[in-house]
């Protein structure tokens, strides 16, 4: 099995060719007669919705066949399944107590780029002067634990979608795109260089620009589509700085070998580091929504509910995580670049989770806390606990899709709507949905024994224990800044179902009648990931001997530094539970004021403070205007009236250079022209003119008649003669 | 297969040209059905002819295949000198693909004065073969003057609105160079036989070989090649264009119909940059190691990255917008370029390439909506992907390789060209990838104001999809997109020699290396790997 | 008296003045040719009363041939003036003007 790891990419590949062929040529004919504006989006309550409100619906007011919806779902999900199988056919081949001994596979596929450099710094023995890419595919720990739950959760949602999407007349194209979506994030996990890796990177990144303008006829899907893909790219800039910088000290850019070369030779590498990743941060950033970097997240939910869950909760956006991970060695050499990565992680979890708590949109609130929680795995990779950052990419993986879906569930259920004041009591008329909700909010409220409690503990412990050299202070600082985000993901997660859930119901009387439970291909995925919400977290139990499994099994590519001892902090068994103990009272508060504000109180708490506080309450509710000022600055400012006047520069000072060219040309021309006329032709046409008038003259001596000239003959002989005999 | 004894390039060249002369005295100018097909299977032959030579050329050897040589004008040293190296290989090989596509997608665009079209078409394509082919500074020059000539008539006749201005600045500006260029040539040839000047002479044979003149030239004073330089530097940066001198470009690029503006793009610019690769880096080494002389070089690249991408991302005519991503895609054929070092010159010559495909497809694109619709301007459109799904899906593949996405073929062109970039100065790099972002940034803006949103223009409403042949001419441009992407390798082994000579004609050992690596003194990673136990 | 060479020239002299002024002053054409024959004879007269005082034949062989030459002359004389009676239907030299610049 583990030689086909080729197959696993492979399989959602095929499956992406053919429901996109499919789609294509059986959309083809259908150019002519578009008539009706597709199956989505013109219901009445579309136009009541403001533009700005990411909205999908899932459901269609008309039905219409939908062309090879068989062969879709089949191709489809079947691609998806069978790689996930390969992909644990593979993980179980080489075995979990293998990959934390530190086993791996890596098959090479071909050559890629055979970049021949500069002979004087050919560094690899034996091949002077050339470097080669390779497409080499690597399974180790790390990727095993991503490759396992990305293909999993794919393939529940690529189930989920199914159902969700049944009545979507682009349903061919949704398959098509999210299959693409599962190769490249496959080549993302499997690939065994940088540059795989960035492949898979922007190869994601195009399936998010593309999942998220899927309904492309709406603007801001549209827009928020490319906001996506260019902010990405921004973070790739950096990202790719990163790579090069890589390539040029390394002279390779495969795992193995240069981190291999990293933790044996520190000291050659360490003044580099620093530079090295910071870059590589950026793209993860840009990735994973950090900030300054976050602004497409939020924006990102005007794709399908499922891309979402999928895209922007489960994989995708731990891509980031997973690097700085990946490149563990690299950033321990680099320790300032650490404190950053913490600091934006902190900043980020807390920013994010300020505003996720003024959201009224069900799918805005969720895309925040996806933010605020890739914020605390950035904050544990700050602090060197890559292992804990991956656990939680872990658990979130299954909470936060379980959290998604069981809004695309809502939605569905009230035929589009997501503004949660229109909702309430939803509990008991889409009961399963409520269930699975209710568990994932629990666990990513972090109440006890639930998944995201032993693995934001973990993250809390080791940003408790950290020690930044430079600033020894921070830690604790960080502590502070997590426990308190962790009391505010409590409660706007508790707002989020006291008012979707819970209470009467505000919406309209059409809404209320339609309410209706999901389908099964909807609601088993929900309780699959509400199932794994809970147990997920045994993995890596704290204080119990060996109950950190997930730390065991990746501790292999924590390659050991040479020179550099690693730390292993018992800490007592009182701050352990001290810490725990932080926790659940943090959490509780959270869900305390959340249920007697929004439940008990009815809101009437909430509004006060926003009428006490409106400056506040408009920036939170506003996002901080970031979105605002960014739009102003680098989109109108710098890019568009900058691109406007350079094209000015171009029109006018650029094409001077013909244009004034020209002028002169012309001008001279006609100053030649002029001296031609005057000048030249006066002179000839004037020596002419003396010349005729003085022979003139001459010409009366010519009278045509003989006579005349033999006269003049004889008479000059005559005088001739005369001379001649006169003065002889 | 040995085509050793068979003058295959003059085949491939002069193909073209029979099939004008033959166009011109046997087809009447009626049948307009028949001047297509014939047209078409000239160009098709000529494809046919030039596909062996990928086979047959030796990509170990060093210097020029398929050689052909014949006395022209004994008195100046004057010879008919075919040959070809890897360079010329891919761009002639790029060249008839590129034709067969533009005369088999004229079809429908052109409706007036077509056999005049198709015969200067295929006169072009001779022209732009031709240039490729030379050997000889002399013939050289005649082909590339002798191009404009063709292309002229091509946007001057069947061109847009303002077609007179954009056909008169391209032959002016383009000339103008071109002038330059031959005082540079006459310089080097005078130099060859009896030196000028304060510099002594070396009194050789008259030659206008190009290899001889190469190896004279690189032995020159060091002032001597910087005017030089200079002088040949006009003729190819107005034909690159380099920024400032590239304003000539969008005018004809937008005024030209769409097969003018597929060679154009495809195969005329990259005549600039094969002339630096060909003639300024091998002949003018003292010169390109000039700190100042690099320095300008790539200032203007880099400015032309980024300033183009602005300027693109600003533009509301399609093709204008196309045109300026060209100043932008070109200024990193020119970083690679004058980065000197194996990465960058050969992802220069790579990019050449791609921007010639993706490019090249682009303008095509652009062409099928503008039969449609006889308009470019942007806002005219929208929410085509509705309408037309399949080309709204060719456009993304061809966008999305333009933008460089992994997999596609200007990834790779990008990648190597930043790699060597970046190996000569980080900020080089770090300049030039900002034009990735933007590079993003305006053709998703572009293909969201064309395809995305409700259909709001009724105009629209009924646009019929590709047809069979407007997706023949598009399907091997993205198929090429897709192989270069996946696997570069074989044409990597093509220009590898050739670009080879160029550093090394540069003294590309002799330029800096990495600079962390070198700082460093890092040793190799297997080496550390090998022996991690002498560590302490 | 003998006659000496003074008397030839002066005889040679007096012909050749009436034929020159012959030639200035008739305006028929026909006169003006006899006028020219006349001058032709003086010159032979000229010619031949040297050959005799300078006993060498030379002379006479000389106006053999300007006799010869005369024939031919007046030949072609004639014919020209046959041709501008033919045009002009008058033999007045002062019409053959159109030469005048």
């Amino acid at each position: 099995m583990r030689n086909l790891l080729w197959a696993i990419p492979l399989f959602p590949l095929i499956g992406f060719l053919i429901n996109g062929l499919v789609y294509l040529l059986s959309h083809r004919t259908k150019g002519e007669t578009h008539g009706h504006g597709g199956g989505y989006g013109t219901d009445a309550h579309t136009a009541a919705t403001a533009p700005d409100t990411a909205h999908d619906t899932g459901h269609d007011p008309g039905h219409h066949e939908i062309p090879f919806k068989g062969l879709h779902t089949v191709v489809g999900v079947g691609s998806v399944v069978i790689a996930c199988v390969l992909a644990f056919g593979a993980i179980f081949d080489i075995g979990l107590k293998a990959f934390s001994e530190g086993a791996s596979h890596s098959i090479t596929l071909w050559r890629w780029i055979p970049l021949a450099v500069n002979q004087a710094v050919g560094q690899i023995p034996g091949s002077a002067g050339e470097w080669f890419v390779d497409v080499t595919l690597r399974i180790d720990s790390l990727s095993a634990l991503m490759l396992a739950f990305v293909t999993f959760v794919g393939s529940l949602i690529h189930l989920y979608s199914v159902g969700y999407m049944g009545h979507e007349e682009g349903f061919g194209r949704f398959f098509a795109y999210l299959n693409l979506f599962m190769f490249a994030m496959l080549v993302l996990v499997l690939g065994g260089n940088f540059l795989l890796l960035f492949v898979g990177w922007e190869g994601v990144g195009l399936c998010s620009y593309l999942l998220i303008g899927y309904y492309y006829e709406k603007n801001y899907a549209a827009d928020a589509g490319k906001k996506a893909f260019v902010v990405n790219r921004i973070g790739d800039f950096g990202f790719i700085l990163g790579i090069f910088g890589v390539f040029g000290l390394f002279g390779s850019l495969d795992f193995q070998k240069v981190f291999a070369a990293a933790a044996a030779n520190p000291a050659a590498y360490t003044p580099y580091m620093t530079v090295i990743c910071l870059l590589l941060f950026v793209g993860a950033c840009g990735k994973s929504a950090q900030f300054p970097l976050y602004v497409w997240l939020p924006d990102a939910m005007a794709g399908p509910t499922p891309v979402s869950a999928l895209i922007h909760a489960a994989t995708m956006v731990t891509a980031g995580v997973y690097m700085i991970a990946r490149c563990n060695v690299f950033f321990r050499l680099a320790p300032n670049a650490m404190i950053v990565v913490a600091i934006v992680g902190a900043f980020t979890a807390l920013f994010a989770a300020t505003i996720g708590v003024a959201q009224n949109d069900i799918k805005k609130v969720l895309a925040y806390s996806t933010v605020s929680q890739l914020g605390y795995m950035f904050l544990a990779c700050g602090v060197g606990a890559f292992a804990e950052g991956m656990f939680h990419v872990t658990t979130h993986a299954f909470f936060k899709a379980c959290l998604f879906l069981g809004a695309g569930s809502v939605i569905h259920a009230m035929g589009g709507e997501q503004d949660i004041r229109r909702m309430g009591g939803l509990a008991g008329k889409i009961p399963r949905t409520y269930r699975t909700f209710l568990i994932a909010t629990l666990t990513i409220s972090g109440v006890p024994f639930l998944a995201a409690f032993f693995s934001k503990d973990a993250i809390k412990a080791a940003v408790f224990h950290a020690e930044f050299q430079a600033v020894p202070w921070l830690p604790k600082l960080l502590y502070a800044v997590a426990l308190f985000t962790a009391g505010l993901t409590a409660f706007y997660m508790f707002r989020l179902l006291t008012l979707t859930f819970w209470g009467h119901f505000r919406g309209t009387k059409e809404q209320e009648h339609h309410v209706h439970e999901s389908p099964a291909t909807m609601t088993i995925p929900l309780i699959v990931l509400a199932f794994l919400s809970i147990v997920s977290g045994y993995v890596g139990v704290p204080i119990i001997e060996h109950g950190d499994r997930i730390g065991e099994f990746l501790r292999p590519i924590r390659l050991p530094i040479a020179g550099m001892p690693e730390r292993v902090h018992h800490a007592p068994l009182s701050i352990e539970l001290g810490l725990m103990a932080a926790a659940v009272a943090v959490a509780s508060i959270g869900i305390y004021l959340a249920w007697s504000w929004y439940s008990k109180g009815e809101g009437r708490t909430p509004a006060r403070l926003a009428a006490e506080w409106p400056g506040v309450y408009r920036a939170v509710a506003h996002k901080y205007f970031v979105d605002e000022a960014y739009e102003k600055v680098f989109v109108r400012g710098l890019a568009l009236d900058g691109g406007r006047f350079l094209w000015e520069v171009d029109a006018t000072v650029v094409d001077l250079i013909p244009n004034g060219a020209a002028a002169v040309t012309r001008g001279a021309s006609w100053m030649a022209a002029a001296f031609d006329q005057y000048v030249v032709d006066g002179l000839v046409n004037g020596v002419a003119y003396a010349l005729q008038s003085l022979f003139q003259l001459f010409r009366r001596a010519q009278t045509g008649r003989v006579q005349n000239y033999a006269l003049v003959m004889g008479g000059g002989l005559f005088c001739l003669v005369a001379v001649y005999l006169l003065f002889r | 297969m040995n085509l050793s004894n068979i003058p295959i390039l003059s085949i491939i060249t002069y193909i073209p040209l029979a099939g004008a002369l033959a166009l011109v005295f046997l087809v009447p100018k009626e049948k307009t059905g028949a001047i297509k097909a014939f047209a078409t299977l000239v160009a098709a032959i000529d494809l046919v002819a030039s596909l062996p030579l990928w086979w047959a050329f030796d990509r170990a050897r060093d210097g020029y295949q398929f050689v052909e040589k014949a006395s022209w004008i004994p008195s100046l040293g004057v010879n008919y000198h075919f040959g070809i190296d890897g360079i010329s290989l891919v761009l002639i090989l790029l060249t008839t693909i590129v034709g067969l596509i533009a005369v088999y997608c004229s079809y429908s665009a052109i409706t007036e004065r077509q056999k005049e079209y198709y015969i200067l078409l295929l006169l072009l394509q001779t022209f732009m073969i031709g240039t490729f082919c030379c050997l000889d500074l002399f013939l050289f020059y005649v082909f590339w003057e002798v191009m404009l000539v063709p292309m002229y008539f091509l946007i001057g006749v069947w061109g847009g609105q303002r077609r007179l201005y954009a056909a008169i600045k391209f032959f002016l500006y383009t000339l103008a160079g071109s002038v330059l260029m031959l005082l540079g040539i006459i310089a080097l040839y005078f130099y060859n036989t009896s030196g000028f000047l304060a510099y002594k002479g070396l009194g050789n044979a008259p030659s206008f070989s190009i290899e001889h003149l190469t190896a004279v030239a690189a032995g020159m004073p060091a002032e001597l090649q910087v005017w030089l330089f200079f002088a040949f530097f006009f003729g190819f940066a107005i034909k690159v264009p380099m920024f400032p001198f590239h304003t000539w470009l969008p005018d004809a690029h937008t005024e030209a119909p769409t097969a003018g503006s597929v060679i154009l793009a495809a195969i005329l610019l990259k005549m600039g940059t094969y002339g630096f690769v060909r003639f300024s880096l091998p002949m003018f080494p003292e010169a390109v190691r000039n700190p100042r002389v690099v320095g300008t070089m790539v200032a203007l690249a880099l400015i032309g990255i980024v300033y183009g991408a602005m300027v693109t991302l600003v533009q509301k005519d399609m093709k204008r917008l196309i045109a300026y991503s060209s100043v932008s895609h070109l200024g990193f054929v020119m970083l690679g370029i004058f980065a000197c070092n194996m990465a960058g010159v050969q992802g220069g010559v790579l990019q050449m390439i791609n921007h010639g495909i993706s490019t090249g497809a682009l303008f095509l694109l652009v062409g099928v909506v503008y039969e449609r619709r006889h308009t470019r301007m942007i806002a005219e459109y929208g929410g085509l992907a509705k309408q037309m799904p399949l080309y709204a899906t060719y456009f993304l593949i061809v966008a999305l390789s333009s933008m460089g996405l992994p997999l596609l073929n200007g990834f790779i062109g990008e990648f190597t060209i930043l790699q060597g970039a970046f190996a000569r100065n980080f900020w080089w790099a770090f300049c030039a990838a900002t034009g990735i972002v933007l590079g993003a940034a305006y053709l998703l803006w572009l293909y969201q104001r064309i395809f995305f949103g409700e259909i709001t223009n009724p105009a629209n409403a009924k646009l019929p999809d590709l047809t069979v042949r407007e997706q023949l001419t598009l399907a091997p441009l993205v198929l090429l997109a897709l192989w270069i992407g996946l696997y570069p390798k074989p044409i990597f082994d093509v220009i590898r020699r050739p670009s080879e000579k160029i550093v090394q004609a540069v003294g590309g050992t002799a330029l800096e290396p990495p600079a962390l690596a070198m700082k460093a003194g890092a040793a190799s990673p297997d080496a550390v790997a090998a022996a991690p136990a002498s560590r302490p | 008296m003998t006659i000496t060479i003074n008397h030839y020239l002066i005889v040679s002299f007096l012909l050749f003045s009436i034929g020159f002024l012959g030639v200035l002053v008739r305006r028929n054409f026909l006169t003006i040719l006899m006028s020219i024959e006349l001058m032709l004879n003086a010159v032979n007269l000229n010619l031949i009363a040297f050959s005799r005082r300078l006993s060498d034949l030379t002379g006479q062989v000389f106006s053999i041939f300007v006799i010869t030459i005369a024939a031919g002359e007046a030949a072609i004389g004639l014919a020209l003036t046959i041709s501008f009676f033919r045009q002009k239907k008058t033999l007045d030299v002062e019409e053959a003007h159109t030469m005048q610049g």
